[in-house]
C-alpha cells in the first residue's frame, strides 16, 4: 500500500470509530464483504448507519404545529366571537352540552371558519408536495407548480369549463376537476418540451414556464371575457382565495389530493434515485422516464385539485420544501411527507393573515404568499449560486 | 471463467455508430482498461455494456446475454460510475451510498437492515465512516470519488464499470483510488472495466488493455503488447518514449521533439 493512502486510511479509520457502537460485530451481517481481510473493522451492523429518514419526532412536531396553527386560526377570525366562547362551543358539540353561541355564530364557526381552515390546509399541502415533486422530477430547486405553468394550465381549463358549463362546477366528478387536471398536465408538458427544445437547464426551464404561464393566463382572460355572466365568479377565483362556505370544496378536493399524496410519498425514494441523473438511475435498474411520468401525473393532479378550488396561489411549492430541507434533511423521503404538513401549516397561517390583517376587507391570499415567496425565491437562487445552469 | 464477453459490439446513438465491432472477453477478477485518444468512443462502449446506450452485437455477463436480463437483474450484475457523476449536493454520504441498493429493492420498497449493513461495511472499508453523515457538497475531490465508489460497491455487482475514475485527482489521490480498486478486485474477485486516459497508470494497474481509435479496436493484449512507442505515436499523434522503472514497471513518458537550447 502506498504511503499516501495508508496515511489517509489510518486517519480516517481512527476518526471513524469514535462514534461506532462497540457491539458492531459482523456476525449478524449477512454481507459477504465483511469476510474479506479488507474489512478491518469487521463491518458495523445496519443499526449504526444513519440514513436520512422520516423520524417519528419530526412527524410529531409537524402534526402538533399543524394542529396548533389550525386551532388558533379557527378560534380567531374576522368576526369577533371571543375565543373562549368558541372553545366552549366546540366542547358543547363534543359533549352535547349547551353552547354559548347563537345559531348564526355557530354557523360562522362550523360552516365558514372550520371548512376554510381545512381547505387552506389541503390546498397548501397539495401545492407544497407538488412543488417538491416537480423539483425532484426536473432536478431543479426552483421548480414550482406556479412557475412551471401547471397552475396556469389548470386555471385556464377550469375557466373554460366555468364559462362553457357553469351549472356543472359543483360536481365532485364533473368536468371541472378533469379539465383542471388535463390543463395542469398540459401546462407542465408544454413547459418541459419548450425548455428541452431550447437546450434544457434550470434557467431555461423556468423561462419556458414563464412564457407558457403568461400564454395560458392570456387564454384564460380571453375565455372569461366571452361570458359576462360568469366574469365576476371567474375573476375573484383567479386572484386566489379560499372564500368558501360549507364543506363542498373540501369534499371535492380530498379524494384527488389524498390519492396524489399517497403516490408521491411512495415514489419519494425513486426521486432520490433520479437525483443522480438519468444514466446512473438507469444503471441502477430504474426507468427514469416511467418514474417521471408517474410523479408528474400525481403532482399535476394535486396542483389541479388545489387550483380548482383556490385559484392561483404562487410560491408555496418553493418556500415549503426548501424550509423542510433546511430543517430536516434533503432526502425526498423526508421532504415529500413533511411538505404535506408544512404546506398545510404555511397556507393556514397565510390565509389567517389574509382574512384578518385588513378585516373586514380580505387581502387575496396569493398576494400574501407572493410577499413571502418572492424574496424566498431570491434566497434560494443565491443559495444555489453558481450551481444552476 | 469469463465475466464479460463482447461479441461484435457496436455502440450507437440512434443510427450513428460511435464504437464499432468490439470483441473481447475479460476473465473474472481481471481488470480491462479501455484506452484511446479523446473521442475514440471509450465512454460509449462502457455505456453500451451498462445498457444505457443502444448497441448491436451481444454482451454476455457471466455467460448470460445481457439482453435477456431485466433492468434490475442487469443492475445487480453490472455497476457503473460515469466520468462526471451527478452528486445531489445536500444528500449525505450514507444516503448516497444507499442508492446503490436500488436494484435489490422492488420499486416502492424501503431498505431492509441487511441493506444498511452492506452500506455500513462499504463505508467502513472505503474509510468513509467518519464522513457518513456529511453532505456530498462538503467533500473534497478525492472523498467524492470514494463516495461514488461506495455507491458502486453497495450495488454488490461482480462487474464494475468505471469511467475515468481518477478524473480530477492529483497523482497521489489517483494512486490511492486505483490501489483501493485493485485491492477490492483481489479480495472480492470483482472484475473491473475502466477507461483511463493516463497510459502509465493503465499499464500499472490493468491486466488487459483495449486501445480504441476513432471507434475501432486497434490493439488488445497485455500492457507490454499494446503500449509500444510506435502504436502510441500513431494513434495519439504524440511523441513519447516507453521506459521501464528500476523495478521493471512500464512508464509512458511524453518527450519534446525540439528543445530550446540555452
Amino acid at each position: 500500500m502506498r504511503r499516501s493512502e495508508s496515511a489517509r486510511a489510518v486517519d480516517a479509520s481512527s476518526a471513524g470509530h469514535a462514534g461506532v457502537n462497540s457491539d458492531g460485530h459482523a456476525g449478524e451481517s449477512p454481507d459477504r464483504r465483511s469476510n474479506g481481510p479488507g474489512g478491518r473493522s469487521g463491518g458495523r451492523s445496519g443499526d449504526d448507519v444513519r440514513p436520512t429518514r422520516l423520524r417519528a419526532v419530526a412527524v410529531v412536531i409537524a402534526v402538533v404545529t399543524l394542529l396548533g396553527v389550525a386551532s388558533v386560526s379557527a378560534l380567531l377570525g374576522a368576526a369577533d366571537l371571543g375565543w373562549t366562547r368558541v372553545v366552549r362551543e366546540v366542547w358543547a358539540q363534543l359533549t352535547g352540552g349547551t353552547s354559548p353561541l347563537s345559531a348564526t355564530e355557530a354557523a360562522i364557526v362550523w360552516e365558514v371558519r372550520v371548512p376554510r381552515v381545512v381547505l387552506a390546509g389541503l390546498v397548501g399541502a397539495a401545492l407544497a408536495v407538488s412543488g417538491a415533486a416537480f423539483q425532484g422530477v426536473f432536478r431543479n430547486p426552483l421548480a414550482d407548480p406556479y412557475l412551471l405553468g401547471a397552475a396556469a394550465g389548470a386555471g385556464m381549463a377550469a375557466t373554460i369549463v366555468v364559462v362553457a358549463a357553469p351549472q356543472t362546477t359543483g360536481w365532485v366528478l364533473g368536468p371541472l376537476p378533469i379539465a383542471a387536471f388535463a390543463g395542469a398536465i398540459g401546462g407542465v408538458s408544454l413547459t418541459w418540451l419548450l425548455g428541452r427544445s431550447a437546450g434544457g437547464g434550470t434557467a431555461v426551464l423556468l423561462l419556458a414556464g414563464v412564457a407558457v404561464a403568461s400564454f395560458l393566463t392570456a387564454v384564460q382572460t380571453f375565455a372569461q371575457q366571452l361570458n359576462t355572466d360568469t366574469i365576476k365568479q371567474v375573476y375573484s377565483w383567479m386572484l386566489g382565495g379560499l372564500n368558501t362556505t360549507g364543506w363542498r370544496e373540501v369534499l371535492i378536493t380530498v379524494p384527488y389530493i389524498g390519492a396524489a399524496a399517497v403516490v408521491l410519498c411512495l415514489c419519494a425514494r425513486l426521486l432520490d434515485v433520479l437525483a443522480v441523473g438519468d444514466d446512473e438511475a438507469a444503471s441502477l435498474g430504474v426507468n427514469p422516464a416511467r418514474v417521471r411520468v408517474v410523479v408528474l401525473l400525481a403532482a399535476s393532479l394535486a396542483t389541479a385539485a388545489a387550483v380548482a378550488v383556490s385559484g392561483l396561489i404562487g410560491f408555496v411549492g418553493i418556500v415549503v420544501p426548501h424550509v423542510v430541507r433546511l430543517l430536516a434533511g434533503a432526502s425526498y423521503r423526508v421532504v415529500v411527507p413533511l411538505s404535506l404538513f408544512g404546506g398545510a401549516t404555511f397556507l393556514i397561517i397565510t390565509d389567517y393573515i389574509a382574512r384578518t390583517a385588513f378585516a373586514p376587507a380580505e387581502v387575496p391570499i396569493g398576494v400574501i404568499t407572493a410577499f413571502t415567496g418572492a424574496p424566498f425565491f431570491l434566497l434560494v437562487l443565491r443559495m444555489y449560486r453558481g450551481r444552476l445552469r | 471463467m469469463t465475466a464479460l464477453t463482447l461479441d461484435a459490439v457496436s455502440a450507437r446513438y440512434g443510427t450513428r455508430v460511435v464504437t464499432s465491432d468490439v470483441s473481447i472477453s475479460v476473465e473474472r477478477g481481471g481488470w480491462l482498461a479501455i484506452i484511446g485518444p479523446n473521442g475514440a468512443g471509450k465512454s460509449s462502449l462502457l455505456k453500451a455494456v451498462v445498457g444505457i446506450v443502444s448497441h448491436d452485437g451481444s454482451v454476455l455477463l457471466d455467460g448470460v446475454p445481457a439482453s435477456s436480463l431485466s433492468n434490475r437483474e442487469r443492475a445487480k450484475a453490472v455497476a457503473y460510475a460515469p466520468q462526471t457523476p451527478q452528486l445531489p449536493d445536500r444528500l449525505t454520504v450514507t444516503d448516497y451510498a444507499l442508492l446503490g441498493r436500488t436494484p435489490h429493492l422492488s420499486p416502492l420498497a424501503r431498505e431492509r437492515r441487511s441493506d444498511l449493513a452492506v452500506v455500513s461495511t462499504v463505508l467502513e472499508r472505503l474509510d468513509l465512516g467518519a464522513l457518513a453523515t456529511r453532505a456530498l457538497q462538503t467533500l473534497s475531490g478525492g472523498e467524492r470519488q470514494r463516495a461514488v465508489l461506495a455507491r458502486v460497491l453497495a450495488q454488490e455487482s461482480s462487474l464494475l464499470l468505471l469511467d475515468e475514475p481518477t478524473t480530477g485527482l492529483d497523482i497521489g489521490h489517483a494512486q490511492a483510488l486505483l490501489d483501493l480498486i485493485d485491492r477490492l478486485r483481489h479480495e472480492e474477485g470483482a472484475t473491473v472495466v475502466s477507461t483511463l486516459h493516463d497510459l502509465t497508470l493503465s499499464a500499472q494497474y490493468a491486466t488487459q488493455l483495449l486501445l480504441l481509435d476513432n471507434g475501432k479496436v486497434v490493439a488488445t493484449g497485455t500492457p507490454d503488447q499494446v503500449l509500444t512507442r510506435d502504436t502510441i505515436e500513431r494513434h495519439y499523434a504524440a511523441t513519447v518514449e516507453v521506459l521501464h522503472t528500476t523495478s521493471g514497471q512500464l512508464v509512458v513518458a511524453p518527450t519534446r521533439e525540439s528543445r530550446i537550447q540555452t
